[in-house]
């Protein structure tokens, strides 16, 4: 049994936690409550099998790197550190209803990683500009940074349709945290979010130093993602301001993650050097 | 949480450098009353420049601005913009450099404004923050504690002379500072820790303007160039890659050997170039240089780029004597003439070619050679590399082929010179370590008030921060619980 396969059977076992934890937020069944973090918590163990199992294999082939050189493996560890990072909040805040905001993210970036036609899963050799240890180190700074990123969207979104249901009429939304303890949850993953996304920023920035002999050349995926760093900077401070709370910083965090996504996805389709899928 | 907090803080932290100024300002306006409204100006720019909604302004301006240099390619020439674009709209791209924006007067102007922005602000809370974290003794109000809604309440059965030996020396291992203050009723302990965290905004602050200044010196008085250095050869200068200008070394640079190596696949495994540095022409320092791992030398760092192949200097012909079969094998110098066995003449090779055409019909890389027969006139022989029969056709008397030569390469460097990287560096790592803080650390202060009420007590627990207040809120119920416990 490969890596790959592994790999794949986890992206259905995201699937069948981010149903439960949907499930358990529409029918409130403690069943589906306890079926879904535990769902979770075997595909979080599958998903490092699948991980060192993939690292063991490219040193079987003579090219041995860590698993986070590519598109697929990037994806991969991005789905990893979502479930991870959520089954803490989980476990601190005692609230499952998060979970149908974020593991499908865990799942759709998984499925897409498993079945595009676009992206191999092929253990590939290292070029020779990416035989460095910054590369690794950005890669985790930044995947992890993505991920927080990623459920302080799903955060934004249950704060806003909270707020939009002001009579508490909704029985789909009487069980969401409240309303301060969301934004609070918004507020520290992009803290955290933004301290390992400077951390990326950073650490690519002294590989591409150590390989071009630059640290900084304006190049898209460079200026995306720090275009990426401006809308959280922005977003931290304008929780500084008087009246900028809640709702705007919940769609400056939706705005932000889409702006991840861009430097993650979008970038490939802009002329420029930095393509990592192709 | 945070609109209480700006309002403390407004109200303890400006408050006092703002009025200060007034008063000078007040002074100078009765001197020079008819100044007066233009002196108004510095005092308006610098309250400008203190406000937290030009930050936010600016960093949403960099944000979409920058969006417009990913979707447009930066630095191409006319020619390549005019095709995609036609005339009108290039010169109005032009007009406003987007075609270089990120060094356009507008962006750095953007720029210089956050510089700006960020001094300002700084400044202007640096001396209340740093009268608040540097005092001596650290002042407790208890009515704020007990306003507070975290506050948690309970009795003891001991004395509160008892409770003090077991909660004193828990709390000073959890705080770190403590004090303990006695009361009419009974006794206070005050507690605090990392009350230095509140500085932690200005190092991150500092730290983007160490970026901004290391990038400066950088560009001012740093270079960037490349070189193309042949095998065997040396060096003593490069070209400048915005200019186009030589830039001269005061050392020489020898690329003793180039490698390239390619995986099963035929993708590349790695660049390798063996490089020497002399200095008035004695050997100091050699280095094996590979993608990832430069020489660095005086400042001047040879980053690994590109490759290339370079015509060979010698080859290895055979030649075949029509007359005898016997086959000569000889090793010639381009450019130098060789004499051939049996009478045969003498040959000479003058050049290499890549790739080479033949009536119609590409033949790759091949030598251009003149055989001069002994008696006879000079005839131009063409030898494909790849085709060692090809002389034949000529039906001479003497068929040349070639036997192999060693591909020669030269190795394209990538040269730079940034005095300012350290200065970035440091804000690198200044920027990590201040987010960390400012993020994950708060000024943390307690307040356990005991009173007497007969032989029990009544213990009241309370806490404040500075940033983070739910965690707080979260900490002093633990905390009570334990003192409960104890
Ligand atoms: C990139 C350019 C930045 C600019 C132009 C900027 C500007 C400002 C300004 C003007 C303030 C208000 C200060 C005051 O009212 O005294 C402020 C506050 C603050 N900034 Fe920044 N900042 C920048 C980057 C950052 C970054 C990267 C962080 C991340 C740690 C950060 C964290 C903070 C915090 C936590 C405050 C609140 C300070 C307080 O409440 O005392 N800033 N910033």
């Amino acid at each position: 049994m490969n890596s790959s396969i592994i790999l794949s059977i986890i992206t259905f076992v995201y699937g069948l936690a981010a149903f439960f934890y949907i499930a358990h937020w529409v029918f409130r069944k403690d069943v589906l409550a306890k079926l879904a973090t535990w769902t979770a918590f075997i595909g979080v163990i599958g998903n490092t099998v699948g991980i060192i199992l993939r690292w063991v294999e490219s040193y079987q082939l003579g090219i041995g790197h860590a698993p986070l050189s590519n598109l697929y493996e990037s994806l991969i560890f991005f789905s990893w550190t979502i479930v991870v990072i959520y089954l803490i909040i989980e476990r601190r805040h005692k609230s499952r209803i998060i979970g149908a905001f974020t593991t499908p993210l865990a799942f759709l970036a998984m499925a897409y990683a498993s079945m595009s036609p676009n992206i191999s899963n092929q253990i590939q050799p290292l070029l020779p500009a990416l035989k460095s240890n910054w590369l690794i180190a950005h890669v985790i700074a930044c995947f992890i940074g993505y991920a927080s990123f990623a459920i302080a969207f799903g955060i934004s979104w249950m704060y806003l349709f909270k707020q939009r249901d002001t009579g508490g009429e909704s029985r789909l939304l009487a069980h969401f945290p409240k309303h301060n303890i969301l934004d609070e949850l918004n507020h520290q993953l992009v803290m955290f979010g933004f301290l390992f996304l400077t951390t990326g920023i950073i650490t690519g920035a002294v590989w591409a130093n150590s390989a071009w002999g630059r640290y900084w050349g304006w190049d898209p995926k460079e200026t995306w993602s720090l275009i990426t760093w401006f809308i959280y900077a922005t977003l931290l401070h304008a929780r500084l301001m008087r009246g900028w709370h809640g709702k705007r910083i919940a769609y400056l965090s939706i705005i932000g993650f889409a702006a991840v996504l861009f430097t993650y996805f979008g970038v490939n389709y802009l002329p420029g050097l930095h393509s990592y899928g192709s | 949480g945070h609109e209480q907090d700006m309002k403390e803080k407004t109200n303890i932290l400006i408050a006092e450098p703002l009025q200060k100024s007034n008063i000078r300002f007040e002074e100078f306006k009765n001197i020079f009353n008819f100044l007066a409204p233009f002196m108004d100006y510095p005092n308006r720019l610098w309250k400008f420049f203190t406000s937290i909604k030009l930050s936010v302004v600016l960093l949403l301006l960099l944000a979409t601005t920058s969006i417009i240099g990913t979707l447009i390619p930066q630095n191409k020439s006319p020619e390549q913009y005019l095709s995609a674009f036609g005339e009108p709209l290039y010169r109005i791209l032009d007009v406003f450099n987007i075609l270089d924006m990120y060094h356009s007067w507008w962006f750095n102007l953007l720029i210089i404004l956050l510089a700006s922005n960020i001094i300002v602000c700084s400044i202007n809370r640096l001396s209340a923050t740093w009268k608040i974290v540097f005092v001596k003794i650290p002042p407790f109000n208890i009515s704020r504690f007990k306003k507070l809604s975290n506050k948690e309440e309970f009795f003891d059965q001991r004395t509160p002379e008892n409770l003090q030996e077991i909660y004193e020396p828990f709390i000073s291992k959890r705080f770190g500072y403590t004090r303990v203050d006695q009361t009419d009723k009974g006794l206070r302990i005050f507690a605090e820790k990392w009350r230095w965290t509140r500085l932690g905004v200005y190092t991150v602050h500092l730290s983007v303007l160490l970026l901004l200044v290391g990038a400066l010196v950088g560009s001012i008085f740093g270079f960037d160039g490349y070189v193309n250095i042949p095998e065997g050869e040396t060096v003593s200068s490069i070209r400048l890659r915005n200019t186009g200008q030589l830039q001269n070394l005061d050392f020489t640079v020898r690329c003793d050997d180039f490698n390239v190596s390619f995986y099963d696949s035929g993708s590349p495994k790695e660049f390798r170039s063996k490089l020497s540095v002399f200095e008035a022409g004695k050997p100091v320092l050699q280095k094996d240089i590979i993608v990832n791992d430069p020489l660095r030398y005086k400042g001047i760092n040879f980053f690994q780029s590109s490759y290339g192949p370079l015509p060979p200097r010698e080859v290895t012909l055979n030649f075949q004597s029509v007359e005898t079969g016997k086959i000569y094998r000889q090793n010639t110098i381009i450019g130098q003439e060789i004499k051939l066995p049996e009478g045969m003449g003498k040959f000479v090779v003058k050049d290499y070619r890549n790739p080479v055409d033949f009536r119609g019909q590409n033949v790759g890389e091949a030598f251009l050679g003149t055989l001069t027969p002994k008696d006879g006139d000079p005839v131009f022989v063409l030898l494909p590399a790849q085709f060692p029969s090809f002389d034949r056709m000529r039906k001479g008397s003497v068929v040349i082929s070639v036997s192999g030569y060693n591909q020669r390469y030269y190795t394209g460097l990538q040269v730079t010179n940034d005095p300012g990287v350290w200065v970035v560096y440091a804000g690198f790592i200044m920027i990590i370590v201040g987010c960390f803080i400012t993020f994950f650390m708060s000024h943390q202060r307690l307040c356990i008030d005991v009173i007497k009420k007969g032989g029990k007590s009544k213990v009241m627990i309370a806490g404040t921060a500075n940033k983070n207040k739910l965690g707080m809120d979260k900490k002093i119920k633990t905390l009570a619980q334990k003192l409960v416990e104890l």
